[in-house]
């Protein structure tokens, strides 16, 4: 079975947003105004951090664009009282938006802050929206899929032509939207594939290893000859 | 035993006879304080949690307070209870009854946080239809109903004879109290029935009660997050929910002493005992919070450091200063010394405690959430009127609980205040005999020396 995973490679990173954006567009991720997001309750499955350089305060700038991490050993899942959160065999941590009673014991639990709450009901079904993915209700917690429904279209569509799902047939928007291609997604259980490759670079970590989460999303440090 | 004649205890029926001004006034009072709660509440079950101050990062915040803190008053009750009675302290008699009903209603308040916190309250019933064990609210959830089982049954077993008492005395609610009585005639074989039962019950709350706050502590400690994941919480949220317990208790005797005249039975010998339980408390309090924190600055974590020094000389400092002052300075220079003015000095110690355990356990739930691992910036939590509104509304529902139960039932146990004189006495003098030690042989074997 396959075990989808990231590969963010820092050292192409630019921080221009275009992971977040399209992310945005394809998940129906709803604009919260720009009063609730001075309120601290923007909604973004990935989040580009930034981080100001120790050494050259005020010149150089980190960034690092986080989607949900999709740990193997989920601290969220765990804690969930109503199985709403839970990861599938892939290895995808899947949140159900209908059970879902909105008691943010997984966001308090996540170490990544990569679940958000709707705190209003941000927006109703409209034109335009993609319709492959449900509109959340208020009061729920939602978080990056991996694009999930792109890999149930795609394994249709392979069904439907009687053939096997081929490698780079399902990509996330963010990986798909970034022109530096920073990027990569594949199957981490595919000794072909590229993230396996990458996941076996040696600038390859994993934020708060430490933690023992066991993230699926591997990010590439940047080299000695940046900037 | 409920011989009607005796007109002794008469006073601790009054509040159920008679009905003052003040009992309208209190309800009017509190009523208003409610109302402002369910407005809150309406606004943000219509709107959103959106109209509270919570964000990301700081997803949890007056409500998982309040859960906790109102879960940890119910210690008071029970838990209290139940040790004087195991322990034979024959100055328990007019408290028990106070304590017990102090953990039942604030129970239902404490477990109502965690409906009010929620975003989906339409769906709550999930937790049975779909609970999954691994999670630690699923052992809240099974711990607390235990414990409201456990201690409404604990209440009421030592109230049947009192209710006899209200069937036989009193003219209202005829119907109510015969029900409630069982059928109480206090024979011999029924008291014997009734001990049994008050000491097994007795028994089994202590181990429930323990394991409720060991549980809620667990909601924090079972996490990755920084300052929450600490094996000492478990005990270390006992000791504080018993600390509190004590003080709201000592709280509500004295507000009843004054409203209903019962400074007969609730005397300063009975505060003074309570205040040295509460100083003892303070000092192990102190103790924990210490270990705690020391472990915590000599780790020298750094996202540990975040939070320590957010509470210790960042944004949280007024409550963690706070919180010193109130659960630790104030208390023990209260409480040290007794002598005199006790019931003063008593009384502000322990509204100081019962102030500095909510701000403690503020300063658990928020500082932990606004300092995230990763670079998002610290969040700073402002609560709203609707939080207000709601700590404001759940303090008023307690007291507007408690008011009413003192006016369907006597507030002091009368039956075993009856037994304190007519039994209680004699055996108190045999058990000391039983303690001494055995001199009384050869003091009769003396005169068969002088023959």
């Amino acid at each position: 079975m396959a075990l989808w995973g990231m590969v963010i490679d820092l050292d192409r990173c630019t921080g221009c947003q275009a992971c977040v954006m399209a992310c945005k567009a394809e998940n129906n991720v709803p604009a919260v105004g720009a009063k609730e997001a001075r309120r601290g309750r923007i909604i973004s499955w990935m989040q580009v951090l930034t981080e100001e350089e120790e050494e050259h305060g005020g010149e150089v700038k980190r960034f690092l664009p986080r989607p949900c991490l999709q740990c193997d050993n989920p601290p969220c899942t765990k804690v969930c009282p109503v199985y709403a959160t839970y990861r599938n065999p892939e290895g995808i941590v899947a949140q159900i938006y209908a059970r879902c009673i909105g008691c943010r014991f997984c966001m308090a639990a996540c170490p990544y802050n990569a679940k958000y709450f709707n705190w209003y009901r941000y927006q109703k079904e409209a034109p335009g929206q993609n319709p492959d993915v449900s509109v959340r209700s208020k009061g729920v917690v939602e978080k990056c899929t991996f694009c999930h429904h792109r890999l149930q279209k795609a394994r249709e569509r392979a069904l439907a032509e009687r053939r096997e799902l081929a490698p780079g047939e399902y990509v996330t928007a963010c990986a798909e939207a970034c022109p530096a291609r920073a990027i990569v997604f594949g199957d981490l259980s595919d000794p072909g594939s590229e993230v396996f490759r990458l996941a076996r670079s040696p600038r390859a970590f994993r934020l708060q290893e430490e933690l023992g989460t066991r993230p699926k999303v591997i990010y590439l440090t940047e080299g000695e000859g940046r900037g | 035993m409920a011989d009607p004649a005796d007109t002794r205890d008469a006073a601790l029926l009054f509040p159920i006879e008679l009905t003052g001004r003040g009992f309208y006034v209190t309800v009017g009072l509190l009523s208003l304080l409610i109302l402002w709660g369910a407005i809150a509440y309406w606004t943000q079950f219509d709107e959103g949690l959106g109209v509270t101050g919570l964000h990301q990062p700081v997803s949890w915040g007056f409500y998982v307070t309040n859960f906790v803190f109102f879960i940890g008053i119910s210690h008071a009750g029970t838990l209290i209870s139940a040790i004087l009675r195991l322990s034979k302290a024959e100055w328990r008699r007019p408290i028990t009854r106070m304590a017990e009903v102090i953990t039942v209603m604030v129970l239902f308040i404490g477990a109502g946080q965690i409906l009010i916190d929620l975003g989906r309250p339409d769906r709550m019933m999930n937790i049975i239809r779909y609970g999954r064990y691994q999670s630690p609210l699923l052992w809240d959830a099974t711990s607390i109903s235990a414990y409201l089982t456990a201690s409404i049954v604990y209440l009421y077993i030592p109230m049947i004879p009192d209710i006899a008492i209200l069937r036989d005395r009193v003219g209202k609610r005829k119907l109510l109290y015969t029900v409630l009585a069982l059928g109480w005639q206090g024979t011999e074989h029924q008291q014997k029935v009734l001990n049994r039962a008050i000491a097994i019950m007795a028994v089994l709350v202590i181990p429930i009660a323990v394991s409720v706050h060991s549980v809620v502590s667990f909601v924090f400690s079972m996490t990755l997050q920084p300052m929450w994941r600490s094996t000492i919480f478990g005990p270390y949220f006992v000791v504080g929910a018993i600390f509190s317990g004590i003080a709201a208790l000592i709280v509500a005797m004295l507000v009843f002493r004054k409203a209903y005249g019962l400074h007969g039975y609730l005397k300063p010998i009975h505060f003074r005992y309570l205040g040295q339980l509460l100083l003892v408390m303070s000092l192990l309090w102190f103790y924990f919070t210490f270990a705690e924190y020391l472990t915590a600055y000599y780790g020298n974590e750094p996202e540990e450091m975040h939070v320590f020094w957010a509470k210790f000389s960042g944004p949280f400092w007024p409550f963690f200063w706070g919180m010193v002052l109130t659960n630790f300075v104030i208390p023990v220079l209260c409480l040290v010394r007794l002598g005199r003015r006790t019931i003063g000095k008593v009384l502000i110690a322990s509204l100081s405690v019962t102030v500095g355990m909510w701000l403690e356990r503020f300063i658990i739930v928020v500082p932990t959430l606004s300092n995230p691992r990763l670079p998002f910036g610290e969040g700073i939590y402002f609560p709203t009127w609707v939080e207000w509104g709601e700590l404001a509304g759940s303090f008023a529902l307690f007291a507007l609980f408690f008011v009413l139960f003192t006016k369907l039932f006597p507030v002091i146990s009368i039956w075993e205040i009856r037994e304190g004189r007519e039994v209680g006495l004699k055996e108190v003098e045999e058990r000391l005999l039983t303690y001494l030690p055995d001199t009384a042989e050869p003091r009769l074997a003396e005169p068969e020396r002088g023959w």
